[in-house]
């Protein structure tokens, strides 16, 4: 049971495949993957490049759909969705924060949250409040006004966290957020990730190379040659 | 929407080329269309102004004043129809004039009408051996009390007064009484005199309630066909060059559009392939693929909007700063809404093309992307 008392687990692989058409060949991303997280629960994906580490993400994050097997996120069976509900998936119970950061650079940070809700839900003045909240619990509220090329690294990563918050997302997934950072700046991120994570109750995954992080994390589940090969 | 809003005020700099180029096929759009209104009024002028409903020449005539001729008695049966209200003879002839106090081959280029009704801006036609001159004529040097030496034999008209927007093919018209013009006629072009009670036109004025093209039938049907009827529009339509000149200047029109569609097509594709990345990731947290589209749409109606503005208050200026008379451009609200109008639906065309673009920018490009 997370902070909000739910039972229902953030997210659940099942037998989850994955292969991708490369001329008259098949690479198999993912075979056979079965993952459960709990609502709450921080899981480090750990493994080398190639290992179907982002294409796992993908699929948790509705961005793919699996050839065979069953996702189900936060209570939701995708499994058959279309390109467009997944969309729709996308935008109510997933958050995403990239590896390059990725905010518009023409909007300020508090902007760079509320576009979230521009694209999504529209609640206008709700909006606004907890783009103001989240960014005074990041750390950030002097900086709402800024612009991504006046935030040092880590805000910008911290905005970028932010945003991912935005829509209340059941499931957040963390693709290398702390890469472009310095170690130090590294482990500062991912513990205000492990606080902001716990603090919500909300599940998440973070991709990493980087086994030092993993300490932030509830478990790791490790990937090579597309199976998970230690949870 | 607000995201490309934001862009636009935000990075002006990025859009300033394609704006730039925008303001000038506006602009050119908009003086085109002003040189065309300008053409078109000058060569109409006169036949918008006559005071009816219909236009009968001779059908062998082929819509032509000068080959017309409407004998007394086809006059007689095209009154006696049913829904014909009043008609009223007219006469042109095509002259030169010369101005007393000006040398020999200084001449201006006039059209006498010999008209039994005033054209409309006119409450009577003078008397014998005045007229009413169409206002251009005062942008050279002609003004009320003027004596006009018409045609060769230098036949006198005194100008009495002036009425707007009354040229024919580009030349000023002389609103003067049927004597007049008969006398005028018969002098300097006696190849074309008519006998009396003979005119070249008859402009008829259709009973309350009466169609036009229904009278307009019954008349030609009551001459046994040996005369053709147009509404006035219709007339003024079919004056020799009108059509040429407006198929030429609409043609010409039409490929500046086309030209827009295509800057706009190019701007907004390299924009596209630029903003990929950024696609991938809004699309990443849940933005539509309409959503991204319709921004892209609406910059393009905003940048084209401002150029529209832009090229108008520029048209204006243009308009007010070219001399009367030098040439014949009129720039007028509905000209520069049609053009804005085309460059407004340029724009939504030319986007379209990044639509293809936009739409297989993959999410999962932003998942795994370290650039």
């Amino acid at each position: 049971m997370n902070a909000n008392g739910s039972t229902v687990p953030a997210l659940s692989l099942q037998a989850v495949r994955k292969v991708y058409a490369m001329g008259d060949s098949e690479v198999v991303a993912l075979d056979d993957v079965s993952l459960d997280v709990a609502p709450g629960e921080i899981v480090a994906l750990v493994g080398p490049s190639g290992s179907g580490k982002t294409t796992l993400c993908s699929i948790a994050g509705a961005i793919l759909s699996p050839t065979s097997g069953r996702v189900v996120v936060a209570g939701t069976d995708i499994t058959g969705y279309s390109p467009k509900q997944l969309t729709a998936v996308r935008r109510d119970l997933v958050g995403f924060v990239f590896q390059s950061v990725n905010l518009v650079p023409f909007l300020t940070a508090r902007e760079n949250l509320l576009v979230v809700d521009e694209i999504g839900r529209r609640t206008g003045a709700a909006a606004k409040a907890r783009a103001d909240q989240l960014l005074g619990e990041l750390g950030l509220a002097d900086r709402a006004r800024n612009l991504p090329a006046q935030l040092s690294g880590g805000q910008r990563q911290r905005v970028a966290i932010g945003r991912a918050l935005m829509n209340e997302p059941k499931l957040v997934l963390f693709d290398e957020p702390t890469s472009a950072l310095d170690s130090k700046l590294g482990m500062a991120v991912m513990e205000l990730i492990q606080q902001e994570m716990k603090a919500r109750g909300t599940a998440a995954i973070v991709v990493t190379h980087d086994e030092r992080i993993t300490r932030f994390c509830d478990r790791s589940v490790h990937m090579d040659d597309g199976r998970i090969t230690q949870s | 929407m607000m995201l490309a809003l934001r862009e636009l005020r935000r990075r002006p700099g990025r859009f300033s080329a394609a704006g730039l180029i925008l303001i000038l096929i506006a602009l050119l759009l908009m003086f085109l269309g002003g040189l065309l209104d300008g053409l078109l009024r000058s060569s109409t002028g006169a036949v918008r102004a006559l005071d009816g409903d219909l236009v009968v020449y001779t059908a062998s005539a082929e819509d032509s004043f000068l080959r017309s001729r409407i004998e007394p008695a086809q006059r007689q049966a095209i009154e006696a129809v049913d829904g014909v209200d009043t008609s009223a003879g007219i006469g042109v002839a095509q002259l030169g004039a010369r101005r007393t106090d000006r040398g020999p081959r200084d001449l201006l280029d006039v059209v006498v009408f010999g008209a039994e009704a005033p054209p409309k801006g006119l409450d009577a036609i003078p008397a014998d051996g005045e007229a009413v001159a169409d206002s251009s004529l005062r942008e050279q040097g002609v003004s009320e009390g003027t004596v006009l030496l018409i045609g060769p034999a230098r036949s006198e008209l005194t100008v009495v007064g002036f009425v707007d927007d009354t040229q024919y093919l580009g030349q000023a018209a002389l609103w003067t009484t049927p004597a007049s013009w008969r006398e005028i006629l018969q002098t300097n072009r006696p190849d074309q005199q008519l006998g009396a009670d003979v005119f070249q036109s008859l402009v008829v004025r259709v009973a309350d309630g009466a169609s036009a093209t229904d009278v307009a039938a019954a008349i030609d049907a009551a001459t046994g066909g040996a005369t053709a009827t147009l509404t006035v529009e219709a007339a003024a339509n079919g004056l020799p060059g009108v059509e040429s000149q407006r198929t030429t200047f609409n043609q010409i029109i039409g490929v500046t559009v086309g030209i827009a569609v295509v800057v706009v097509a190019l701007f907004f594709a390299l924009l596209t392939v630029e903003r990929a990345a950024l696609y991938g990731v809004l699309k990443a947290v849940g933005a539509r693929s309409g959503t991204l589209f319709g921004g892209l749409v609406l910059q393009a109606l905003v940048l084209s909007a401002v150029a529209c503005v832009v090229a108008g208050a520029a048209a204006l200026a243009l308009d007010a700063a070219i001399p009367p008379g030098s040439i014949p451009l009129r720039i007028t609200g509905a000209r520069l809404g049609q053009s804005s109008v085309f460059l407004l639906v340029a724009a939504i065309i030319g986007c379209a093309f990044s639509l293809r673009r936009l739409l297989r920018v993959d999410p999962a490009s932003a998942i795994g992307s370290g650039s």
